[in-house]
C-alpha cells in the first residue's frame, strides 16, 4: 500500500464515467445500417470440422454468408443442398410466416391470450431441422416454431396448444407457444430466460455416456446470454467436451432493449465462445444455406468427438417481442425494412429461381396452399375451442402431473375445486 | 392531489423519492429508455438522465448483485425484477447476501435497497407470469415484504421502503395496476378512477412498514389479506352480507400484530385470505399467530382461502384463482356455529 494521499495522486485523473449503451436509432429516426460489416457472400473460410477450437476464432468475427446479391451460392459453405431439399425449407419457411400471421390475427379475435412470431427469423429453425438428423434433440427457445413445423408435428395441434383447447397435449397448463414434444425431439418451451441452454449440454453429456449417435441443439437469444444459465452451458460444454451446438438467435432485440444491452457493442456473441476454448461461427441468420452449412459443419464436429459448436444467427426481429409488445416506443418503424441482410423467405426464394428451380407462378401457387393447409388446421384446430371457451371442464386435470401420485393435501384441493365448479 | 392508477403512483414515488435524493438509482430489464414492460419507470430516464435510470441485461442474478455492490459503495438502489416469477436467478444473491450482509457484518455493510417486482395472477399470464412467491421471502431473516393495494398505498409505501435503511421485497400486484378487482373475472375492469384511494397526495408521504389498514370495520369476523385479495374480500363480504371487519396487512414483514390481535379480540372469528398456494403460505404463519395470541377469544377455527398447490394454470386460470365463490364457502364456514 502507498503511503501517499489518495487524494494528491488523483488531481489529474479523469472522473469516471458510467457508459449506458444506446441503440442507434430511436424512434422518428430514419436508420442506416451501412455501419455493419457484411463481407462478401462466400470469403468466410471453412476450416475442416475437426479443427481445434482456436483455429475457428477468426470466424468469430466473421460473417459465414452463401447466398449473394446475385442470389447464387458462394464458396466452400455452400451445403450443396440438392433442389427438393431446398424446395422443402422453402415451404416450411412460408408456412411458419403464414401460421404466425394467422395466430397473431387469432390472439387479437380474442381466440387466445399470446402469442409470439419469428418473422424475419424463419431460416434459422427451418434450416436447423433440415441439417439435422431427424431424432437430434433441440432445447429450443420460445421463437423456434420452426422446428416443430420442418419436423412435420402436426399444425393443429400447435393451435390447440395456443388455445389451450382439448387437443392441447399440455392441458392447457402452458403460455400459448410454450409446446413441448418428446417424438419431435422438442423439449419443453420455458417462459425464464435461458434455462434450457445448459439443458441442453446435459443432454448431449447423457448421449455421450451412453455411447449414442444423437446430439444436442440449445438455443438461446441475444438477450438471454446475459443469464447465468448461458455461462454455465458454456462451461460444462467445454469441461465435457460435449456434443452439442449452441446457438444464439442474436435478433438484435429483447422487448426493447437492444442487443448492446447485453453486450454486442463490445463483441460479438460468437467472441464470447473464444474465452471457453469453444469452436465459434458467426453466420448470416437470414441466409438459410449459410445456417444450413454452419450447423451441418458443427454437427459432424460433435457426431467425431471433437466437441461443442458455438453459432451466432446475425438476424433481426421484424416485428414485436409478442402480442403484447409496442415496439414503435423503443426503435424505428421502418427498421426491419431498413435492415442488410435482407428477409430470409425472400433470399431463398429468390436463390431458387436463379437455380431455374422455382419461379413466381410456382410461389403463388406455394403461398396459396400454405395459406389453405394453415386455415384448415385452424379450423380443425377451433372445433376443439378457442381459450375464452376453456377452464371449465376437466378441473381434475389442474390437481395431475404435479406429482406422480395425487397426494392426500391435492387430492382434498382437487374435490373443493370440484364442488366449488359445480357451484352456481 | 391527483387521480392515479397504481402505475401512475409508483411512477410518481419514484420522481419525488429520486429527485431528493441523488444516490437513488432505477435499473432493470426494459426498465430505461422504455420505461418498463408494465411502464412503471416511464420517463425516469428523460428526467433523471441514463446514469440514474437504466436498462439492464437479461440477468437478474446480476442485477440483485449489482445492487449489492452499489448499496456497498453507499448508493440506493431501486430496481425493478420484470416479473416475479423471473426473480429465482436472482434468489442466491437475495436470500445469501442482500438479506445477511447487516448481520454478518456486524452492521458494517447494510443493503438499503428496494427490489420491485410485479406479482400474481389473473391476467392468463400462464406459470412463469403469474406466481405469488411471497412467502419465499417472508421466511427470509434480514428481508421485509411489502405488498400495497391501492395507488394511494402504493405511492406511501414505495416512499417508506426506499427510506428503509434495510433491504425490501415490494411486490405490486399487476393484476390491479389499472384498477380494482373484485374476483367476478367476467365483469368489465372498473378503473381506479371511480375507487377513493385513486386520490394520491402530491410529492412526499409515507406509510410507516409495519402498519396493517382496516379497510372495513366489522364485528362478524375479521378477513386479514393483502394485495389483489384485499378487493376480492371486501366485494365478497358485501355479496354474503357478512359483517366483517377487512384488513390490508399491506406489510407482511414487518407484521402489524397488534391491529390483526385487537380486531381479533374483537370479532372472535378469523379468516386469512391470499392468492398464493396453501402450504406453506404466508396464510399459515397467519393462522399460527392468531392462535397463539387470541385461541380463548377465537368462536371457531380460522380458515385460509387460497391458490391450489398447483402451478399456476393457463386455462384453468378461474378455476385456480380464489375467487367468489371459494370466499363465500370460507365465510359460510367461519360464520357457522
Amino acid at each position: 500500500m502507498s503511503d501517499k494521499d489518495p487524494e494528491a495522486t488523483r488531481a489529474n485523473r479523469p472522473v469516471l464515467e458510467l457508459h449506458v449503451p444506446e441503440p442507434r436509432y430511436r424512434p422518428g429516426d430514419t436508420p442506416d445500417f451501412s455501419n455493419i460489416v457484411i463481407p462478401a457472400a462466400g470469403s468466410a473460410s471453412r476450416p475442416d470440422p475437426s479443427v481445434t477450437a482456436a483455429q475457428t476464432h477468426p470466424l468469430a468475427t466473421d460473417l459465414v454468408r452463401v447466398l449473394g446479391d446475385d442470389d447464387q451460392a458462394h464458396g466452400p459453405w455452400d451445403p450443396k443442398i440438392d433442389p427438393d431439399t431446398l424446395r422443402k425449407m422453402l415451404k416450411d419457411m412460408v408456412t411458419v410466416r403464414v401460421f404466425d400471421d394467422r395466430m397473431y390475427r387469432a390472439q387479437r379475435q380474442g381466440k387466445t391470450s399470446f402469442y409470439m412470431k419469428c418473422t424475419g427469423e424463419e431460416a434459422v429453425a427451418i434450416a436447423a431441422a433440415a441439417a439435422l438428423d431427424r431424432d437430434d434433440m433441440h432445447f429450443p427457445s420460445y421463437r423456434q416454431q420452426g422446428l416443430l413445423i420442418a419436423r412435420g408435428y402436426p399444425l393443429t395441434t400447435m393451435m390447440c396448444q395456443i388455445y389451450s383447447n382439448a387437443g392441447d397435449p399440455l392441458k392447457g397448463r402452458q403460455l400459448p407457444i410454450m409446446y413441448s414434444d418428446k417424438a419431435h425431439g422438442f423439449f419443453s418451451i420455458s417462459g425464464n430466460l435461458g434455462t434450457q441452454f445448459p439443458q441442453a449440454v446435459g443432454w448431449a453429456m447423457a448421449a455421450a455416456i451412453k455411447g449414442d449417435h444423437r446430439i444436442a441443439m440449445g438455443w438461446i437469444g441475444d438477450g438471454a446470454t446475459a443469464e447465468g444459465d448461458f455461462h454455465s452451458a458454456m462451461t460444462f460444454a467445454a469441461v465435457y467436451n460435449v456434443p452439442v451446438i449452441l446457438a444464439v438467435v442474436n435478433n438484435q432485440w429483447a422487448i426493447s432493449s437492444f442487443s448492446g444491452i447485453a453486450g454486442a457493442e463490445r463483441a460479438t456473441f460468437a467472441q464470447r465462445a473464444v474465452g471457453y476454448g469453444i469452436a465459434s461461427l458467426r453466420v448470416d441468420g437470414n441466409d438459410a444455406l449459410a445456417v444450413y452449412g454452419a450447423i451441418k459443419w458443427a454437427s459432424e464436429r460433435a457426431r467425431a468427438n471433437n466437441g461443442p459448436t458455438m453459432i451466432e444467427f446475425f438476424t433481426y426481429r421484424a416485428e414485436g417481442h409478442s402480442t403484447s409488445d409496442d415496439p414503435t416506443g423503443y426503435r424505428p418503424a421502418s427498421e426491419a425494412k431498413a435492415w442488410p441482410l435482407g428477409d430470409p423467405v425472400e433470399r431463398l426464394k429468390a436463390h431458387l429461381i436463379a437455380l431455374g428451380e422455382w419461379d413466381d407462378e410456382r410461389h403463388s401457387a406455394l403461398a396459396a396452399q400454405c395459406d389453405v393447409e394453415v386455415r384448415a388446421a385452424q379450423k380443425e384446430a377451433e372445433k376443439l375451442g378457442i381459450l375464452p371457451q376453456q377452464g371449465k371442464d376437466n378441473i381434475e386435470s389442474m390437481f395431475e402431473d404435479v406429482y406422480a401420485e395425487v397426494p392426500w393435501h391435492l387430492a382434498e384441493q382437487r374435490a373443493a375445486a370440484l364442488a366449488e365448479a359445480k357451484d352456481k | 392531489m391527483a387521480t392515479m392508477n397504481m402505475i401512475q403512483a409508483l411512477n410518481d414515488a419514484h420522481k419525488v423519492a429520486m429527485r431528493a435524493d441523488e444516490d437513488i438509482v432505477v435499473f432493470g430489464e426494459d426498465a430505461g429508455y422504455f420505461g418498463g414492460v408494465f411502464r412503471v419507470t416511464e420517463g425516469l430516464q428523460k428526467e433523471f438522465g441514463k446514469t440514474r435510470a437504466f436498462d439492464a441485461p437479461i440477468s437478474e442474478g446480476g442485477i440483485i448483485a449489482a445492487a449489492v455492490g452499489m448499496a456497498a459503495y453507499g448508493l440506493k438502489p431501486l430496481i425493478e425484477i420484470q416479473f416475479a416469477d423471473y426473480i429465482y436467478p436472482g434468489y442466491d444473491q437475495i436470500v445469501s447476501e442482500v438479506a445477511k450482509m447487516r448481520y454478518r457484518t456486524g452492521g458494517e455493510w447494510t443493503m438499503p435497497m428496494v427490489i420491485r417486482t410485479p406479482y400474481g395472477g389473473g391476467i392468463f399470464g400462464g406459470q412463469t407470469h403469474s406466481q405469488s412467491p411471497e412467502s419465499l421471502f417472508t421466511h427470509i431473516a434480514g428481508l421485509k415484504v411489502v405488498i400495497p393495494s391501492t395507488p394511494h398505498d402504493a405511492k406511501g409505501l414505495l416512499l417508506a421502503a426506499i427510506a428503509d435503511p434495510d433491504p425490501v421485497i415490494f411486490f405490486e400486484p399487476k393484476r390491479i395496476y389499472n384498477g380494482p378487482f373484485d374476483g367476478h373475472h367476467d365483469r368489465p375492469v372498473t378503473p381506479w378512477a371511480k375507487h377513493p384511494a385513486s386520490d394520491v397526495p402530491d410529492g412526499h408521504y409515507t406509510i410507516p412498514l409495519g402498519t396493517a389498514k382496516v379497510v372495513r370495520e366489522g364485528e362478524a369476523l375479521t378477513l386479514l389479506t393483502y394485495g389483489t385479495m384485499v378487493h376480492v374480500s371486501l366485494a365478497a363480504v358485501e355479496e354474503n352480507g357478512v359483517d366483517a371487519e377487512v384488513i390490508d396487512l399491506r406489510s407482511l414483514v414487518p407484521l402489524d400484530l397488534e391491529t390483526i390481535e385487537e380486531s381479533v379480540r374483537k370479532t372472535g372469528r378469523c379468516l386469512v385470505v391470499h392468492e398464493a398456494p396453501r402450504t406453506s403460505g404466508f396464510g399459515a404463519e397467519l393462522v399460527a399467530l392468531v392462535q397463539e395470541r387470541c385461541f380463548y377469544h377465537l368462536e371457531s377455527p380460522v380458515e385460509r382461502v387460497t391458490g391450489w398447490d398447483t402451478p399456476y394454470p393457463h386455462a384453468y386460470e378461474w378455476a385456480y384463482f380464489p375467487g367468489p365463490k371459494r370466499m363465500k364457502k370460507a365465510l359460510e364456514k367461519v360464520m357457522a356455529d
